[in-house]
């Protein structure tokens, strides 16, 4: 049976390749859309030049809509990013946040969005006070429930509870599933191997983790193991990442509406090792959920030192990931190359 | 992220009264400048006065200083900046430029330096 889920790319995933002006906006849509990912999450401010500070030109919007009809894309979500601590040395008052969010609802609403990502450190009240305004521009502003926080994590507990008190609709949640880690992700180990790790207190770090060991216990023993910066900096990774169970996002699915589906690498038989997409679709599935799984690619910061990230091919093999787990029956497939390779690339 | 990226290959030039090369933000996306606290630059091992670097992108050119009360510009992502620095110049040839920026994000809980260091050559 096919599953109500939807695919969609957040154009995050292709970051090494917009960053270096190797795919255009045109690249990552097409892409996207040939993969059947129909749904195009942006962070604004990363697809358009001159958000929020400048403003964007009214040409790049059309380009916008005229590249989501040609494609026959959706757009699901702007992810915002409210900068308030823009003023060295003061916080930005509450009222102008508050009239930020506006403008980032007004942004949403334009680029034919659903949705509004706001990052984590958002206060409640400053949601709740956009709420109506949300409202009005048909715009949901959804809370990005990332790691180290998760739904049991007081500070999102807050945020449930002045949801429901509002009584607005307008408010929700985005999870993200690196919040499920369930085992340290390879390309991590190997970062932290470069970088001088010993193996063998690499080794006892991807142990702990498969242990579920607290991670201040984890840090005081690969000091006494004699490890130093780089070590433990990679046993500190475990004060932001814990693997947390898919399940408890049941309580909150009528406020869950997009989805990030984080990855750090998907392996050439289409398996993430370390976020479990099988029980994350099972739950998704459970709870009734109709929203996007939007692809995250963020192995890139990972392997960047060692390789050239290939953006497209990761999302690519994640999508085929996607497509096989919601039951459907085509492999996505790339059809266009994605981008022009450059001279020095073609010589090689 | 993208650390190896910051310095722009081949873009060391003579400016007036000193010397300059394209630089890009480190970062998935872009920043308003009054975020950007520092940018420093080295050359041959030596670090340039702070007063001596210019930031300039599209026409607009800026001292530190002025970019932390600046609200209205912002150094968008992938976006190549002119690094300026008023040393009186350097020499043709080979040298090896560091480039570490400083900036003041929002949500994260600490304060991210990031640097980038290549040799550049400067034309005759």
């Amino acid at each position: 049976m096919t599953s109500k889920i939807k695919r969609g790319v957040s154009l995050y995933s292709y970051q090494n390749e917009t960053f270096q002006g190797k795919m255009s906006l045109e690249d990552c849509i097409r892409t996207s859309a040939e993969l059947g990912a129909k749904g195009i999450e942006i962070i604004g401010e990363q697809t358009f030049w001159g958000w929020p500070e400048y403003g964007v030109a009214s040409e790049d919007v059309d380009q916008w809509h005229r590249l989501i009809k040609q494609y026959d894309c959706t757009p699901v979500a702007h992810d915002f990013m409210l900068d308030y601590k823009r003023y060295k040395g003061r916080e930005m008052p509450f009222e102008e946040q508050v009239a930020s969010v506006k403008k980032d609802i007004e942004f949403g609403a334009r680029l034919g969005m659903k949705y509004i990502r706001a990052l984590v450190s958002i206060a409640p009240e400053v949601l709740v006070a956009a709420a109506p305004h949300a409202e009005e521009h048909n715009i949901k502003i959804l809370i990005e429930v990332h790691a180290p926080l998760h739904f049991d994590h007081p500070w999102i507990i807050r945020h449930a509870e002045a949801f429901e008190k509002s009584g607005s609709d307008a408010l929700g949640f985005l999870p993200d599933m690196g919040m499920f880690l369930f085992a340290f992700p390879p390309v991590w180990k190997e970062k932290f191997l470069r970088i001088g790790v010993p193996p063998a207190i690499a080794d006892y770090v991807v142990k702990a983790y498969d242990d579920r060991v607290l991670s201040e216990y984890v840090i005081l023993n690969v000091q006494q193991m004699g490890g130093t910066g780089p070590a433990i900096a990679m046993a500190e990774t475990l004060r932001h990442n814990a693997a947390f169970e898919p399940k408890r996002m049941l309580d909150h699915m009528s406020r869950i509406h997009n989805i990030h589906g984080k990855f750090y690498e998907v392996t050439e038989d289409y398996v993430e090792p370390s976020i479990p997409y099988d029980q994350i679709v099972q739950v998704l599935e459970q709870g009734g959920y109709e929203g996007y799984i939007c692809s995250e690619y963020e192995g890139n910061r990972w392997i960047e030192d060692a390789q050239e990230p290939d953006s497209v091919e990761q999302v690519r093999r994640q999508q085929v990931m996607l497509a096989r787990l919601l039951g459907e029956s085509e492999v996505p497939t790339i059809k266009t190359p994605a981008f022009a390779p450059t001279l020095t690339e073609a010589a090689e | 992220m993208m650390d190896n990226k910051m310095i722009v290959e081949g873009s060391l030039q003579s400016v007036d009264g000193g010397f300059s090369f394209l630089g890009r933000l480190p970062y998935y996306r872009g920043l308003g400048l009054s975020m950007i606290e520092d940018i420093q630059v080295t050359v041959d091992g030596d670090v340039q006065p702070r007063e001596s670097v210019r930031f300039a992108v599209r026409g607009k050119t800026y001292t530190l200083d002025e970019m932390e009360t600046c609200y209205d510009n912002r150094w968008n992502f992938g976006e190549k900046a002119q690094i300026i620095v008023l040393n009186g110049g350097l020499s043709a040839g080979n040298h090896t430029i560091t480039f570490a920026v400083r900036n003041r994000v929002s949500y994260l809980p600490f304060v991210p330096t990031t640097k980038d260091t290549k040799e550049l050559a400067l034309a005759a």
